[in-house]
């Protein structure tokens, strides 16, 4: 099996997770749940399993490195450490409902990397998942330890979005319809939740940005150049900088923090994808 | 003085205005929103660009709020200023009281507050008082770093706490940015940014600044010995694998270091940075490149038709006497009035009275000259190249820097890295273990608290109580 073939497979299991954390959800089926939390444990294991196998076969064809180098392969690591950082939580915190706001974001990740032929219908940009050699700007210990640092970063904000979208689904529908509404947690544990996940993601993210920092200084000769990477991944942190100082020191809580996180994932999400469309030294596809 | 009026006093107020973690808000949302813009824009092009993309009205308005260049124009700066001012005063403002609180001259426990904190757990326990007093205070010892033992009507109180220290990190992550920002200002007084142009084999000691084209002299030369580029096979996309100079630092005579340097792998040398940047060819010129071709004149008025063997640079003879036609020079390419041809000579005719005429004639067309309505009709045919490989030799294009607020900026991010750290995954933690006896046995209750009301103090107390049952 070829770890292609791996990631496939890998997306239908992170959708199939995200199927039974909603039957669970809706049902108050406690058997789906956990059925679900395991279903994203093999999701999680396979996912490692092809990122380790595809590695490998990088070695094979004799241009070895870490597959964290282009799109496809950051994207692959995003979902499995969204699943990651999703069953810590649920196994620490004995939280289940993380699954709900966190498997359909590790499922769309990968459908997104295993679906090139759908992504060119879309303005995203294109994917592919050919191994590629590294260009000499890329030659670099640092590789590994800015790009996983940055998308440990990005995935702890892509959970405090899901935990802040459910949080604002709750505050607009309380009154209304209480059914499945009525089975988001209580507002004081999606807010604290939010609050860990966006510390979590801010000191990685702030790794992210050093680690880059002190890359580009070895390859570029400056450690800053307000290239539109750097800078969108500076405005990312200016904005969860806010969303801090205005939670501890202004003790703003629940719509507003989760209205913050949200703006905050955006730009994520630029910093991301928006940025291969504007001219850069980062546009590596 | 009454405390109403020195509140009003213009320093207190700009002081009062400076401490403000609202201003840190609006601040740090400012420029997020406005670094937008230079992202958007593409910064630093030529101006001549601008005018043609925005027009005159707005390429004025852009121009003169420096929107070309925003990250380095006043108002930004401006910004980094208010940013900087808003954490010194911050800091200063809150940190005598934090002081205070981490080495305090006697420190002191309010039972209220752990009476009401919600982190709390309660259980019985075997034995008096005394006996689970006993047993409970050397584990609290061992997990935390001060211990008060308190007697109580009923029975006892432990209080203990550990973490005083962990309320300085915020003020690590603020000194932080401020080491960033210093840095960076000192790099940008007395550091450069530049590069230069390296022909293989030749060396310079000039270097061209990256803002303004100006020119610095290094004290000592570099020269490139050699430059190579190597790709990765076409089965592997055929992409550039290695860019490689192989540089030589020298003074005097003397060669003071030398080191091939690579896209990652730059050459460090006494505060100079030099890293491999891009490279060029540049075609070489020192070999003529056709040996001898034929040279055929067609008379206009009769049509008659002359060929003679020539070479360039040396002079045919134009029929009757009429001038000399010098073939001067070789391209191999050439444009025409927007259209490229191929191997082209230049060629110059002189006529009798001395007055010389330029002009081109591409190899293999006969008909080409007859556009320039001479009395004569010129082409060249059997133009023999010369066969020697033409090695164009390579440049290399170096970044130069200098920056000598390299360390200050690195020591920002350490301290960054670890107040992070340290402010969001440690806290100060206090905790009080009350054991009262009462007509059933003994009631031990644990309750915690922390600064900001800490989620994870739930977990500490959870924990704690757990491990405090154990040894029951």
């Amino acid at each position: 099996m070829t770890s292609s073939e791996i990631f496939s497979i890998i997306t239908f299991i992170y959708g199939l997770a995200t199927i039974f954390y909603v039957v669970a959800w809706i049902f108050k089926a406690r058997p789906a749940g956990k059925l679900a939390a395991i279903i994203t444990i093999v999701a999680a294991l396979g996912n490692l399993a092809g990122i380790i196998l595809r590695w490998v076969e990088s070695y094979q064809m004799g241009i070895g490195h870490a597959p964290l180098s282009n799109l496809f392969e950051s994207l692959i690591f995003f979902a499995m450490t969204i699943a990651m950082i999703h069953l810590f939580i649920e196994f620490r915190y004995k939280l289940r409902f993380v699954g709900v706001a966190a498997s359909p974001i590790s499922f769309l990740v990968m459908a997104y990397a295993s679906l090139p032929k759908v992504v060119a219908y879309t303005p995203l940009p294109k994917i592919n998942d050919a191994i590629q050699p590294l260009i000499p700007a890329l030659q670099s210990n640092w590789l590994i330890a800015h790009v996983m640092t940055c998308f440990i970063g990005y995935a702890a904000f892509a959970i405090a979005f899901g935990i802040s979208l459910m949080f604002l689904v709750k505050d607009s529908a309380d009154r209304q319809s209480p059914g499945i509404v009525s089975r988001i947690p209580d507002s004081d544990t999606l807010d604290d939740l939010t609050h860990q996940m966006v510390m979590l993601g801010f000191l990685f993210l702030s790794v992210g940005i050093i680690t880059g920092a002190v890359w580009a200084n070895q390859a570029w000769g400056r450690y800053w150049g307000w290239d539109p990477k750097e800078t969108w991944s500076l405005i990312t942190w200016l904005i969860y900088a806010s969303l801090l100082h205005a939670r501890l020191m202004r003790g703003w809580q629940g719509k507003k923090i989760a209205v913050l996180s949200c703006i905050g994932f955006l730009a994520v999400i630029f910093t991301y994808f928006g940025v291969n469309l504007l001219p850069g030294l980062h546009s590596y596809q | 003085m009454t405390e109403s009026s020195s509140a009003n006093t213009l320093p207190r107020q700009l002081w009062n205005f400076f401490a403000s973690v609202k201003l840190s808000v609006v601040i740090l949302l400012s420029l997020a929103i406005t670094s937008i813009i230079g992202t958007v824009i593409p910064q630093n092009e030529n101006p001549m660009l601008y005018r043609q993309k925005f027009g005159d009205v707005l390429f004025n308005i852009f121009h003169t709020l420096n929107i070309f260049d925003m990250y380095h124009s006043w108002w930004f700066r401006f910004l980094l200023c208010l940013l900087t001012v808003n954490i010194i005063v911050c800091s200063i403002n809150r940190l005598s009281a934090t002081w205070k609180i981490i080495f305090p001259q006697k420190p002191s426990y309010n039972i209220k507050r752990f009476k009401t904190s919600k982190h709390r757990r309660e259980w019985t326990a075997a034995g008096t008082p005394e006996n689970v007093k006993t047993l409970y205070a050397p584990l609290l010892a061992r997990r935390f770093s001060r211990l008060i033992e308190e007697k109580t009507d009923t029975g006892f109180r432990l209080f203990a706490e550990k973490g005083r220290w962990t309320r300085l990190g915020v003020y690590a992550v603020h000194l932080s940015v401020l080491f960033m920002v210093a840095g960076g200002l000192m790099g940008s007084i007395f550091g450069f940014d530049g590069y230069v142009n390296l022909p293989e084999g030749e060396s310079t000691n000039r270097v061209i600044l990256q803002k303004n084209g100006s020119e610095i002299t290094l004290d000592f030369d570099i020269r490139c010995d050699d430059f190579t580029i190597s790709f990765y096979d076409a089965d592997n996309s055929g992409m550039p694998k290695e860019y490689r100079s192989r540089l030589s630092l020298i003074r005097e005579g003397d060669i003071l270091v030398q080191k091939d340097i690579l896209v990652n792998d730059p050459l460090r040398f006494r505060g100079i940075n030099i890293f491999q940047s891009s490279y060029g060819k540049i075609p070489s010129t020192e070999t003529i490149p056709v040996n001898k071709f034929t040279v055929t004149i067609t008379e206009q008025a009769s049509g008659l038709i002359y060929n003679k063997a020539a070479t360039i640079g040396s002079p045919v003879e134009m029929p009757g006497n009429s001038g000399t036609l010098v073939v001067v020079d070789f391209s191999h390419t050439f444009s025409y009035h927007g259209v490229d041809l191929s191997n082209v000579f230049l060629c110059q005719l002189t006529n009798k009275d001395g007055d010389p005429e330029h002009f081109i004639i591409p190899a293999d067309k006969p008909r080409f000259d007859v556009m320039r309505n001479g009395d004569f009709i010129i082409s060249i045919t059997n133009v023999d190249f010369n066969d020697i490989k033409i090695e164009s030799k390579f440049y290399t294009v170096l970044q130069v820097t200098k920056d000598p607020g390299v360390p200050i900026v690195y020591a920002g991010f350490l301290m960054m890295i670890i107040g992070c750290y340290v402010t969001f995954f440690m806290f100060h933690q206090k905790i009080c273990v009350e054991i009262t006896k009462n007509e059933t046995g003994t009631i031990v209750t644990a309750a915690g608290i922390s600064e900001k009301n800490r989620p994870g103090m739930n977990a500490v107390i959870h924990n704690l109580s757990r491990e405090l049952q154990k040894h029951d």
